[in-house]
Formats: C-alpha cells, sequence, structure tokens
C-alpha cells in the first residue's frame, strides 16, 4: 500500500519540529497542517492539540517530526526518534531534508518500533508482506483552504467511506483554520510554522464593515418586514387587483426583488459555500442593477428628454391601425365582400376613434407621470424595463383587444366551415367516441348546411385577411415585450460574483487538481506539485444562475402554428414560478 | 520509446514519449504533427486572392480590411481551440491518472480521475464507416455499484496513435495499475 503525504509548500523551508496534521486512514494518505519547532514542552503540544480538536471537526494528531538540520544541529536525529515515545501514534513519519538538496527523504515507524524501510533493505531472503512506498504531494495551503471543490456536496453526513480522498484533503485543510490562528509574532508557548504564520493579514475596512453590515441588515429586514406587511393587507389581496397585479411584471419584479433582499438582509451568518454565494450573488447583482438604474436617470433627464418622449409618444400612441381598405386588397388579387367589409370596418374605426379619445384626454398628463415614473428607475434597470414593458402593453391594448377580436371571429368561422364541411361530405363528429362517423342527413339540413357552408367559405378572405394583420400586430408587440423580459431576466439571474471570483480568483472554484512532477533525485521517494484546476467559465453558469421566474415559451413552433392557423388565442409566455417548481 | 515510425490512423508520423518517473509513476506524451508553413501559407493566399477578387468587383476597400482581421481571427481561433500539439498521459499509483492536452499557443487542458473511480484502462475497437480503429480508454466505476461501468473515457482522441502505439501505453498503464 502506497502511502500518501500532503505537504504544505510552506512548510519546505521551516526549521526542524513536529509534523501536525491529520490522517486519513480509508485511503491512507496523511495530510500535514503544520510544523511544531523547538523548544516546546510536549504537554503543551498535546493540550493544544486537544483545544483545536474540540474547535473543529477535524482529529489534529502528531504524525512525526520534520528535520532540517541547519549547521551546529548535527545531533538532532537522536533526539527525534526519541520523540515518537512521547506522542500515541501507529504510524511514525521522520521527514528529513538535507541543505543543497530539494527532495526529502522519508521514513515510516510503525508501532514496535521497526524501521520498514531498513526491513527492505536488509532481508532479501525475508518476507516482504508490505513493501511501503511513499509519495509526497505539495500543496499550496492557503489556495486549498480557500477552495471549494465542485460538485459541491454539501452536510456532514455523507459517510468518509464514500468521499474521495482529494475531498477528504480539502476538507480537512478547510476545516482547521483555528489552527492557522497563532503566528511568528504571538508570544504564546508554541511556536508553528503554517501558511499564515508569516502574520495574520487583516483589512480594517472589511472590518467595518463586518461590524457595520449587522444594524444595516437590521434595519433592511424590518422595513421589508413592514413592506411585505404593507402587500398583504386585504384591500389589495382582493382577486381582480390579484389578477392585474401578476399581469403586470413591474409587481412581479418588485415581489422577486423583495424575495431576494430578504435573502440578503438576513441576520444570519451563510454557512455553506452555496448559501453563501447565493447571497454574495443576489447582492453583487443588486448593486449592478441600481447602478445602471441611476446611469439611466442620468442619461434620461438631461436636456429635457422626457419632455422630447412625451410629445413623440402620443402621435404613435394613436396611429391609426392599418385595417384593410379596398385599396389594398385590388392590390393584393383578393376580392373582400364589400358588405362584410364595411361593417367590420365601421366596428374597428369606432374602437379606434374611442382610443385616440382617450389618449387625447391623457396627453397633458403623460410628461408629468412619465417624468415621475422615470424616476422609479432608481430602484434598479430591471424595474426600468418592466416599466416600460407594462406602458408598451398599457398603449397597445387597442391592438390587444382589435387581435381577440379578429382571432374570436376567425375561429368561428373556421369551426363552422370545418363542422360544415363534413355535413358536405355526409359525416358528423361523434362527441362520445372523438372521431368522425357517417351520418345520414335530411334534404333540408344538407340545404342550409351547403348554403352556410357557401356563405361562410366565400366570407372567408376578408376575415382571414382582418385576422392576419391584427395577429401580424400583435406578434410584433408580443416580441418586443418578450425581448425585455429577457434583458430584466438576465440581469437578474446572471452570477456577476461567481464569474468576478472565476477571473480573479480562479483558485476558488476548483473542478478538481493537476499533478505535475517535481524534481527526481536517487533515494527521494516520488514529489508532486498538486495545483488547484479551476472550474469551466459555463460550468459557473451552470451551477451558480440564480433561479428566476424566467419566461418560456409555452408551446413548440408547431403547435404555435397549428394554434394560429385555427385562430386560437395565443399566449406566448409562460410565467415559471420558483415555489412550484 | 521514441520510434520513428509510429503513425497515427491517418497515416501521418506521430512522436511518442514515455518518461519513467519513478516505478509508480509514468508519464506519455504523444505529440501530432505540428502547424505546417505550407498549411498557413495556403489559408492566407487563398482568402486574400478572394479578397481581391471581391474588392475588384466592389470597389469597396473594407473588404480587404474585414479579409484581413478574418485571416487573423481565424488563425487565432484555429490555434487556440482546435490544434493539439501534444497529449500526455501521467499515471501515478494509488493516486490516479491525469489527462492533459496543450495546444498550439500553449492552453493546457488537464482532469485528473482519481484511482477509486477507475476500474481498467482498455483498448476498444470502434468501426468507424469503412475502417476499423483501435483506441485506448478508462473504463470509470459507478460509484452505486463497484462491479458496473458508469462511462468509458477514450485517451488521444487527437493524435489518435494506432495499434502498436496503443499497445506499449496500455502495458506501461497496467504495469502500475496492477501494483495498486
Amino acid at each position: 500500500m502506497v502511502l500518501k503525504i500532503f505537504f504544505p509548500q510552506c512548510c519546505t523551508t521551516a526549521d526542524s519540529g513536529l509534523l501536525v496534521g491529520c490522517w486519513i486512514p480509508d485511503q491512507d494518505s496523511a495530510v500535514v497542517l503544520a510544523v511544531v519547532h523547538y523548544p516546546f514542552i510536549p504537554g503543551q503540544v498535546k493540550r493544544y492539540l486537544t483545544e483545536i480538536r474540540s474547535q473543529t471537526d477535524v482529529d489534529l494528531t502528531v504524525l512525526g517530526s520534520w528535520s532540517m538540520p541547519k549547521e551546529g544541529q548535527e545531533g538532532m536525529d537522536s533526539f527525534l526518534k526519541d520523540l515518537s515515545t512521547i506522542f500515541p501514534h501507529s504510524r511514525w513519519l521522520q521527514l528529513s531534508r538535507e541543505i543543497g538538496k530539494r527532495g526529502f527523504t522519508c521514513q515510516v515507524v510503525r508501532k514496535g518500533g521497526m524501521f520498514l524501510k531498513e526491513q527492505a533493505k536488509e532481508g532479501e531472503g525475508s518476507v516482504r508482506d508490505e513493501n511501503e512506498k511513499v509519495i509526497i504531494v505539495h500543496y499550496d495551503q492557503r489556495k486549498v483552504m480557500l477552495s471549494q471543490l465542485h460538485p459541491v456536496q454539501e452536510g456532514v453526513s455523507h459517510s468518509k467511506m464514500e468521499q474521495s480522498a482529494l475531498r477528504a484533503v480539502f476538507h480537512t485543510v478547510a476545516q482547521s483554520h483555528p489552527l492557522f490562528f497563532i503566528d511568528k509574532y504571538d508570544d504564546g508557548p508554541l511556536k508553528l510554522t503554517h501558511w499564515q504564520s508569516e502574520g495574520r493579514e487583516a483589512s480594517i475596512i472589511a472590518e467595518l464593515v463586518k461590524q457595520g453590515s449587522v444594524p444595516v441588515c437590521k434595519l433592511l429586514t424590518w422595513m421589508l418586514s413592514l413592506w411585505s406587511w404593507l402587500g398583504s393587507i386585504r384591500l389589495l389581496n382582493v382577486p381582480p387587483v390579484r389578477f392585474i397585479s401578476s399581469k403586470l411584471s413591474t409587481c412581479v419584479q418588485l415581489g422577486y426583488r423583495t424575495e431576494h433582499l430578504q435573502t440578503v438582509s438576513s441576520t444570519r451568518k451563510a454557512t455553506e459555500h452555496m448559501e453563501f454565494m447565493r447571497k454574495a450573488n443576489i447582492f453583487v447583482s443588486f448593486l449592478l442593477d441600481m447602478a445602471l438604474g441611476l446611469l439611466l436617470i442620468a442619461w434620461l433627464y438631461r436636456e429635457n428628454r422626457i419632455g422630447k418622449l412625451a410629445s413623440t409618444l402620443v402621435p404613435v400612441a394613436d396611429v391609426r391601425v392599418p385595417y384593410p381598405s379596398k385599396n389594398h386588397l385590388d392590390l393584393s388579387g383578393l376580392k373582400m365582400n364589400r358588405a362584410l367589409d364595411q361593417v367590420l370596418g365601421r366596428f374597428f374605426i369606432y374602437h379606434i376613434h374611442l382610443w385616440i379619445s382617450y389618449i387625447h384626454l391623457m396627453s397633458p398628463f403623460i410628461e408629468m407621470i412619465l417624468w415621475y415614473v422615470g424616476l422609479s428607475a432608481c430602484l434598479g434597470l430591471t424595474f426600468a424595463l418592466s416599466v416600460l414593458s407594462d406602458m408598451v402593453a398599457l398603449l397597445t391594448f387597442h391592438i390587444y383587444c382589435f387581435y381577440v377580436y379578429g382571432a374570436r371571429l376567425y375561429c368561428l368561422k373556421i369551426y363552422g366551415l370545418s363542422s360544415l364541411w363534413r355535413l358536405f361530405r355526409g359525416k358528423k363528429w361523434n362527441v362520445l367516441r372523438q372521431r368522425v362517423d357517417s351520418c345520414s342527413y335530411d334534404m333540408d339540413q344538407l340545404f342550409i348546411g351547403t348554403l352556410l357552408f357557401t356563405i361562410l367559405l366565400f366570407l372567408l378572405p376578408t376575415t382571414a385577411l382582418y385576422y392576419l394583420v391584427f395577429t401580424l400586430l400583435r406578434l410584433v408587440v408580443v416580441l418586443f415585450q418578450g425581448l425585455i423580459h429577457l434583458a430584466v431576466d438576465l440581469l437578474n439571474s446572471f452570477p456577476l460574483f461567481a464569474m468576478g471570483l472565476r477571473v480573479c480568483r480562479p483558485y476558488r472554484l476548483a473542478e478538481g487538481v493537476k499533478f505535475r512532477v517535481l524534481c527526481e533525485e536517487e533515494g527521494t521517494p516520488l514529489h508532486l506539485m498538486m495545483e488547484i484546476n479551476p472550474i469551466k467559465v459555463s460550468a459557473v453558469l451552470q451551477y451558480y444562475r440564480t433561479p428566476t421566474y424566467s419566461c418560456y415559451p409555452r408551446d413548440s413552433w408547431m403547435a404555435l402554428c397549428k394554434k394560429l392557423f385555427v385562430g386560437e388565442l395565443i399566449y406566448p409566455w409562460k410565467h415559471k414560478t420558483t415555489k412550484t417548481d | 520509446m521514441a520510434d520513428d515510425s509510429l503513425t497515427d490512423i491517418y497515416g501521418n508520423r506521430i512522436g511518442v514519449a514515455c518518461r519513467c518517473h519513478s516505478d509508480l509513476c509514468r508519464e506519455v506524451t504523444v505529440s501530432g504533427p505540428k502547424l505546417s508553413l505550407r498549411s498557413v501559407l495556403v489559408y492566407t493566399c487563398g482568402v486574400w486572392l478572394l479578397a481581391y477578387a471581391a474588392f475588384c468587383c466592389t470597389e469597396n476597400t473594407a473588404v480587404l480590411s474585414c479579409a484581413i482581421i478574418l485571416t487573423l481571427v481565424g488563425l487565432m481561433v484555429y490555434i487556440h481551440f482546435f490544434k493539439v500539439d501534444h497529449e500526455s498521459l501521467l499515471i501515478i499509483g494509488s493516486l490516479g491518472v491525469q489527462l492533459s492536452s496543450s495546444y498550439a499557443s500553449g492552453r493546457e487542458c488537464t482532469s485528473f480521475i482519481e484511482m477509486s473511480k477507475i476500474k481498467d484502462v482498455v483498448i476498444n475497437e470502434a468501426v468507424y464507416m469503412h475502417r476499423v480503429i483501435y483506441y485506448l480508454c478508462i473504463l470509470i466505476k459507478d460509484p452505486a455499484d463497484p462491479h458496473a461501468v458508469s462511462s468509458v473515457l477514450p485517451l488521444f482522441q487527437s493524435s489518435k496513435p494506432r495499434l502498436k502505439c496503443l499497445i506499449e501505453v496500455y502495458k506501461t498503464c497496467q504495469e502500475i495499475l496492477a501494483q495498486s
């Protein structure tokens, strides 16, 4: 069985001392976490280790001894051998490095005092039951401590048997951060070498922010609870109001952002990695949103752009919807029925007239409304985009109405036609059996049916053309709203913090490790350098994308085309709520 | 093991180097043919002649600048994302197997598979159109069922060495795997 020793890079130049770390028995490996230097009192070392063991989950023990003799310290070897009797062990490692050489030698002593290496050399004839080989893997302690292996396995409930060796190593180093608190400037009884022993780094700003964030979070939580109480009062929960607020994307976005803020402002510290990343992502995306919103306000309120916008908006809103006139038709070669055309034309013109008068009523107030609504962009660019989408929906409401009228008319016509066509052929739709059956009709039924069929057939081009025009207009509006929703969704769900971490500190998000073979010298075991292999950029999006109420197409393209042909009303986007998934 | 007569499945010459770091650790590097100057020149001249012809037709200098940018961007994308310089397999007994492919621009793409996940290393046969090719692959264990194979990971996919080379690599791997 090969023994793997994970040795921190910072300790390769440390003075002689004791190796402190943890055994991972299932994979036959040892992780060295720190080196305790002379002079020390064994009792104090044992007490310190017990203290750290109680603070963390890690089974810290003394693994062995480390010797890097400087000039005048040649008598260390025998001293080191005596140490193995003081600390309890099943295996005792003796790593030693000579000045001038890059590799270290390793000897493993089992309980019982037998030197396995010596045994292997002496006894050619004796039985070698365990030819113990050693691999020394160097790792960068700070990076391994801060890094997180993906896919993330949360919870300590998984047994150590299922954990792979690498996960066990990462877990051990990450958990033992209380061990790294003592640095060389502490006046305690022990002197340790580890990644932080040159001096603990801290930033005043970070500490101040941490201290200041607690009351800010409390204030935010209180304000949010007030807001959600306001949102839940009986008056606002009446069904019509709820229906409207579920259709308006502004209200949906508001609710969504409130939920986000509640996550971020909770005073409980995030214990697990995914929770922390989620909070950080939401916070950074919120900041970006606000910054973009403020930029938009700065651009919009300059040079009286609001006024210009208002003055262009009114004529656009009362654009006459291009309903098919006689001129258009003669060009396309289809003959429209004059009477039906006049009826439908008058109906739609009257509707447009109502709409125009409404717009003219509103026009003096448009600029003021726009001004105040534009201010709401300070809540974030996503909010401004949702307001834009809602405004477009409200201003093109007449197009929606026309589309519904045209579609209903066309749908009725198509159903009538298909039913009468079956009558024309002598068949009937059997509702019970859900199929077409033959049926014998009376002469009167056949006569009237055929007459109606002919009438409907020849009126079809007129209705179809109206339907086509209105559907196209409606689709243009839907497309525009869809694009806005896509942009809002992107802003909401993009994990900016995770992406920034992947670009600037790639070792924190690890997919695995890479090994590199270090020096090969005679008589030394194999030395490998373990580096962290960061996850791919596409994997960042996959793991850390914030779930949203994304709209996705409800039907496939074929189903959509079929619905358009038959005249069924289409609602292309379906809102997915995060809770029901 | 740097044999000159080794070729890949298309007949191009490849270079194979095997290093023995210790009796627990071996590294095999298979290097494909380098980017030849001739193909770069042919590509560049072809694109620029076409662009010049288009310029003669349209009298628009934007066509020429587009062609230059296209050539440069195309070359950069090719050497960074597509042209594999060499692939290497580092096998460390009782730790795992590391596969790495390095591209002509110097980018390295590495992946490490732990020994506990590896069931075996085998040479598999594949029928592709009118030819039968051999490839070396790693059988990966299913975490739920240690006797079942959950996936097959083919090695040396860009260099595609032939059977003679694969047998040598296979023997090297089996020596190490047998020990752990």
